[in-house]
C-alpha cells in the first residue's frame, strides 16, 4: 500500500502496510537512521522524533497515523557541516558515550526548547524523563542543553 | 645485546608491526586495533597516541576496528585493559615505526638521523625534506617489533594528556549511520528469533503454515528448539515472529529454586573454598577487643544495554560473513564455527559498533542467531535484532554474591583482625570456553552442544573475587573465595565483575568499623592505609567535597569509598551525597583518580562519571527478577534504571601522575560508589542497609531494625 509522509521537509510515497510503526519506515525505507530501536514500546525514548511540533516515540505510532503530518527527525535538524545548537553543544560538552539515546535525547530537548526557550533545570529533567540514557551521561546531556539554551 | 624480553601490550602477542599500521602513499596512516568502540572512547585515545608517537596530524590517522581477517587478535575488549594492551603496544610500534623512518631518510638526505626534525610526517635536515609517504614502502612495516625504541617521554607529548573530542561522536549526534543495526546491504532481509518461554523448555510441536502464509515471510527456520523467522521487512519479521511465538509449545520441566535470595540460596550450596589472602601477627591478634560481623549482599543485576543486540550475517559459497557488536570476534568465531559445525575459517566476522554493553551481553549470542537464519537464505544478507524483551531474559546477568566480614578492633581503635569471605558464581561465560560453545542457540539445536563449564578470571585481576582483598594494611587477615558453580540463571562478566558487591562491602565495612572506633571515615581509612598512590586519591576528594564531620542536614548524608580497580588497575575515592527524603537518591558526587599517564583527560572524566551514574543506578534501584518458570524483569516497567529526574551532578578530579604507566578507567568507580552510597545512606539514616539494592523499602525496614 503506497503511504505518503512528509519527512523533514520532503514528502516520500511509502511502499509498506499502514500498521507499520514508523520508525522501521524511517530506519528501513527512508535510509534515516538516527532514530533508534530501544524498547518497541514507546519506553525508552531512543527513538523519539518530531510530529507536528511533539516528541512521539516513532517506533509506538503508525504509519498510517501518521500520513499528511509533518515529521521531523535527528538529520533534518542539522549536519556535520551544519550543526544544530543543540548538537554543537553535545560535541562541545561531548555530552555522548555509546550515543544510542542521543537523538533521542536531542529531539526531545528539541520540543522543549521550542516552546520553552529557558527551561530551569528541574523543567529540561522532567522533559527527559521518558529518555533513558544506561552509559551515565546525564549530567553531561544537561549541561549540553543549558549551554544550547544560553546560545540560542 | 639484550636479553630477549616480553614485548610491552599486545605486541606481545602480535609482534609484526605490520599488523598494526600502514604508512600509505597517499599521506595517510591505516591504524588497526583489535580492540572495539563501545562508546568509552577507545578509537579516540588510541588516535592521541599514534600522533604522538608517530608525529602525524590526527586528521592523517585511519583507525579500522577489529576483524577476523585483519589486524592483531587481542582477544577480548574487557577489564579496562585496551589502554594498557593496545594503547601500549601501539605506543611501541608508531615509536618503532618512526625510527625506521628517520633511519631511512636519514640516507635520503645524507644526514645523521640526530639532525632531523619531523612534523607530520615531514622529515626535514638543513632546508632538505622528505615525507613518510614518500619513504615508506610495503615492507618496510613486514617486521617484528623488538619493542626496544622507547616511546616519547610526556613532556614531548602534543596530543596525549590533552582533552581530544571523540572521533565518533559528529556521526553518531547527526543521525550518520553508526552501529550495527545501522548497516544496509542491497537486497537485505530482516529476521527475528522466537525464544523458549524459559530457560529449560523445549519446542515439541509447531504449526508454522499460517507464518509461512504471512505478507512477506521468506523463510521459517526450525532447528530442534530453535525456532527463528526471515522477512522482506523488519516489521513483517517482528509480526510473523509474534505469530510464530502463539503457534508454538513448548515443554518445561525445570523449574528455578523458590528462593533465589542471595543470603538464602547461595549460602546453601556447595561450593569450592580457597584462601586468596592470609596474614597472621599473633601478637597484634591479642590486642583484639570490639569485634563487628556484617553479611552483604548484591542481586542479579542486568547489562540492560540501550541497543537490543544485534548482527548481520550472509552466507554464500559455504562462507558466512558476520558483522557484530561482540567485545571478542575471535573467540566469538571459535564457538559460532563448533555451533554451525565448520572450520573457524569457513567465517569472517567484523566488528561494528554497537550500544554500550558494559560486559557480557547478548552481542554474541545474536551473531549466530543471524548465522543460523542466514543459512537458511543463502546470498542474502540477515539483519537480526533481539527485541527489548529477549535482551532482558535472555542476557547473562551479572551474578549476585554474598559478603560476609567479621573485624576485630584494638583498644586505640585500629583494625587488628581482618576475615572476609565471598560467596559468588563465576563471572565468566563468554565464548570460547573450555569445553563447550557460550552461544543461546547452540544449546537449543538439534545437536545442541553444552555451554562451557563457567570460568571465574583467576587473581590478579580476580573474577568474583575481584577487590575481595582490601588494599588497607591489616595485621591479621583472611579472605575466602567460596565459589558456587551452577548458576540457576545465566551469568556472566557485568562491568567491575566481582569489585561491584567486595568493595561494597569492604568500604561499607571500614566505615561500620570506623563508627565502632569513634573515628571519621577519611582518617580512619587513611590510619590503615600506607600505599602513597591511595592516600593521595581519599585525601584529594576529601578536599575537593570539604569533608567534614559534621551532622548533615536533615534527610542527607555523606559518604565515602575506595578502591584501587583490581587492586593493581586505577585508584578511585568517591564522596557521595544522597537524600532520602523519599527514594534514596544521589544528588551529588565527587570523585578523586589516578590513572597513571592520562590519554585522554575527558575521555577519563566521561568514563568515571558515567561509571558513578551507572553504578548508583546499579546499587539503588536494579536487580532482576523472577519466578518459578521465568525471567519476569522483561520490559524497562519491570527493570527501572535511574532517570534524568534522578540523577545527579558529579565533579571529577584527575591526579597528574604522567610519570605512571597508563591504565584504564571504565570500572574503576564501579565499587567506590556503590560504597560511599550505602555509607551516605547510613550517615543519613543512622541505620546500616547492607543489602542492594538500597532501595526505600531496604531503608524503611533498616529503620525500624
Amino acid at each position: 500500500m503506497a503511504i505518503e509522509v512528509e519527512v523533514n521537509g520532503r514528502t516520500h510515497t511509502v511502499d509498506a502496510d499502514g500498521e507499520t510503526p514508523l520508525l522501521y519506515v524511517l530506519r528501513n525505507d527512508l535510509q534515516l537512521k538516527g532514530a533508534r530501536f530501544g524498547c518497541g514500546l514507546g519506553a525508552c525514548g531512543a527513538c523519539t522524533v518530531v510530529i507536528d511540533g511533539k516528541a512521539v516515540q516513532s517506533c509506538d505510532i503508525s504509519l498510517a497515523a501518521v500520513a499528511g503530518k509533518s515529521i521531523t527527525t535527528i538529520e533534518g535538524i542539522g549536519s556535520p557541516a551544519k550543526l544544530h545548537a543543540l548538537q554543537r553543544a553535545f560535541l562541545e560538552e561531548q555530552a555522548a558515550q555509546c550515543g544510542y539515546c542521543t537523538s533521542g535525547i536531542i529531539m526531545t530537548a528539541y520540543v522543549l526548547l521550542a516552546s520553552n526557550a529557558h527551561p530551569s533545570d528541574e523543567e529540561i529533567r522532567a522533559a527527559l524523563d521518558g529518555n533513558i540514557c544506561r552509559c551515565g551521561t546525564q549530567a553531561r546531556v544537561l549541561r549540553a542543553i543549558r549551554k544550547a539554551t544560553a546560545a540560542g | 645485546m639484550n636479553a630477549p624480553r616480553k614485548l610491552p601490550g599486545s605486541l606481545a602477542t602480535n609482534p609484526r608491526l605490520a599488523q598494526w599500521l600502514r604508512i600509505n602513499a597517499d599521506g595517510t596512516v591505516t591504524v588497526f586495533t583489535g580492540k572495539v568502540e563501545i562508546g568509552q572512547g577507545l578509537l579516540t585515545a588510541l588516535t592521541q597516541v599514534v600522533a604522538d608517537e608517530l608525529d602525524v596530524s590526527p586528521q592523517r590517522i585511519r583507525l579500522t576496528t577489529a576483524a577476523t581477517d585483519r589486524g592483531p587478535n587481542e582477544g577480548i575488549t574487557s577489564g579496562s585493559r585496551s589502554i594498557e594492551e593496545s594503547g601500549v603496544a601501539l605506543r611501541y610500534a608508531c615509536a618503532e615505526a618512526r625510527e625506521l623512518l628517520l633511519e631511512r631518510a636519514a640516507i635520503k638526505l645524507g644526514v645523521s638521523v640526530e639532525k632531523i626534525t619531523v612534523a607530520d610526517g615531514v622529515v626535514s635536515s638543513g632546508g632538505l625534506t622528505v615525507t613518510y609517504w614518500e619513504l615508506a614502502d610495503e615492507r618496510m612495516l613486514e617486521r617484528d617489533a623488538t619493542g626496544q625504541t622507547p616511546p616519547k617521554p610526556a613532556g614531548e607529548h602534543k596530543h596525549i594528556g590533552s582533552p581530544a573530542p571523540r572521533v565518533d561522536l559528529p556521526a553518531k549526534l547527526t543521525g550518520g549511520a553508526a552501529y550495527v543495526q545501522d548497516l544496509h546491504f542491497p537486497g537485505m532481509v530482516y529476521g527475528r528469533v522466537v525464544r523458549p518461554p524459559a530457560y529449560a523448555a523445549r519446542l515439541v510441536a509447531l504449526d508454522d503454515a499460517d507464518v509461512k502464509a504471512m505478507p512477506g515471510v521468506i523463510a521459517v527456520v526450525r532447528d530442534g528448539s530453535f525456532l527463528g523467522v526471515v522477512a522482506a521487512r523488519e516489521e513483517q519479521a517482528i509480526r510473523a515472529a509474534r505469530r510464530l511465538a502463539r503457534s508454538a509449545q513448548w515443554h518445561n520441566d525445570r523449574t528455578l529454586p523458590a528462593d533465589l535470595t542471595p543470603a538464602a540460596y547461595l549460602l546453601a550450596q556447595p561450593a569450592r573454598t580457597d584462601v586468596i589472602s592470609e596474614k597472621a601477627d599473633p601478637a597484634a591478634l591479642q590486642r583484639g577487643g570490639t569485634v563487628l560481623t556484617a553479611t552483604y549482599t548484591r542481586p542479579y543485576i542486568a547489562h540492560a544495554s540501550m541497543g537490543p543486540s544485534c548482527a548481520v550475517a550472509h552466507f554464500e559459497h559455504d562462507h558466512y560473513r558476520v558483522w557484530t557488536h561482540s567485545q571478542g570476534i575471535h573467540p566469538l568465531r571459535n564457538d559460532m564455527a563448533k555451533a554451525l559445525r565448520v572450520a573457524p575459517e569457513a567465517l569472517t566476522v567484523n566488528h561494528a559498533a554497537g550500544a554500550g554493553c558494559y560486559g557480557h551481553n547478548g552481542a554474541d549470542d545474536v551473531a549466530l542467531d543471524a548465522a543460523l537464519l542466514a543459512r537458511a537464505v543463502p546470498g542474502r544478507a540477515v539483519q537480526v535484532q533481539w527485541m527489548r524483551e529477549d535482551e532482558f531474559a535472555w542476557e547473562p546477568y551479572g551474578p549476585a554474591m554474598v559478603v560476609k566480614t567479621r573485624a576485630a578492633l584494638d583498644a586505640a581503635g585500629n583494625i587488628v583482625d581482618w576475615q572476609l569471605d565471598v560467596w559468588s558464581y563465576p563471572h565468566s561465560t563468554r565464548p570460547e570456553g573450555k569445553d563447550g560453545v557460550n552461544l543461546i542457540a547452540a544449546w537449543h539445536l538439534a545437536e545442541p552442544q553444552p555451554a562451557a563449564t563457567p570460568a571465574n578470571p583467576p587473581l590478579p585481576p580476580g573474577g568474583s573475587h575481584r577487590n575481595a582483598i582490601p588494599l588497607y594494611d591489616f595485621p591479621n587477615q583472611r579472605v575466602r573465595n567460596h565459589l558456587v558453580m551452577h548458576s540457576p540463571l545465566r551469568a556472566s562478566a557485568l562491568r567491575a565483575l566481582g569489585a561491584h558487591a567486595n568493595v561494597f562491602a569492604i568500604e561499607s565495612f571500614m566505615d561500620e568499623l570506623a563508627a565502632a572506633a569513634g573515628a571519621d571515615p577519611v582518617e580512619f581509612r587513611l590510619r590503615h592505609l600506607k600505599d602513597a598512590r591511595a592516600r593521595a586519591v581519599i585525601e584529594a576528594v576529601a578536599q575537593q567535597c570539604g569533608w567534614t564531620n559534621a551532622a548533615p542536614a536533615d534527610g542527607r548524608g555523606r559518604g565515602i569509598g575506595f578502591a584501587r580497580y583490581k587492586n593493581l588497575g586505577c585508584y578511585v575515592a568517591v564522596v557521595a551525597e544522597v537524600d532520602v527524603e523519599s527514594a534514596p537518591r544521589l544528588t551529588r558526587a565527587w570523585a578523586a583518580v589516578d590513572v597513571g599517564l592520562v590519554i585522554n583527560p575527558d575521555g577519563v572524566i566521561n568514563q568515571i562519571e558515567g561509571g558513578i551514574i551507572q553504578a548508583a543506578s546499579m546499587t539503588l534501584k536494579e536487580q532482576v527478577t523472577f519466578d518459578r518458570e521465568r525471567i519476569t524483569s522483561r520490559t524497562w516497567d519491570d527493570y527501572p534504571v535511574m532517570k534524568f529526574s534522578e540523577s545527579p551532578q558529579v565533579a571529577v578530579t584527575l591526579l597528574d601522575r604522567s610519570d605512571l604507566p597508563p591504565v584504564g578507567a571504565g570500572e574503576g568507580a564501579t565499587g567506590p560508589t556503590a560504597a560511599a552510597i550505602a555509607n551516605a545512606v547510613a550517615a543519613a539514616i543512622g541505620a546500616r542497609v547492607r543489602d542492594m539494592p538500597v532501595s526505600r523499602e531496604r531503608v524503611i525496614a533498616a529503620l525500624a531494625n
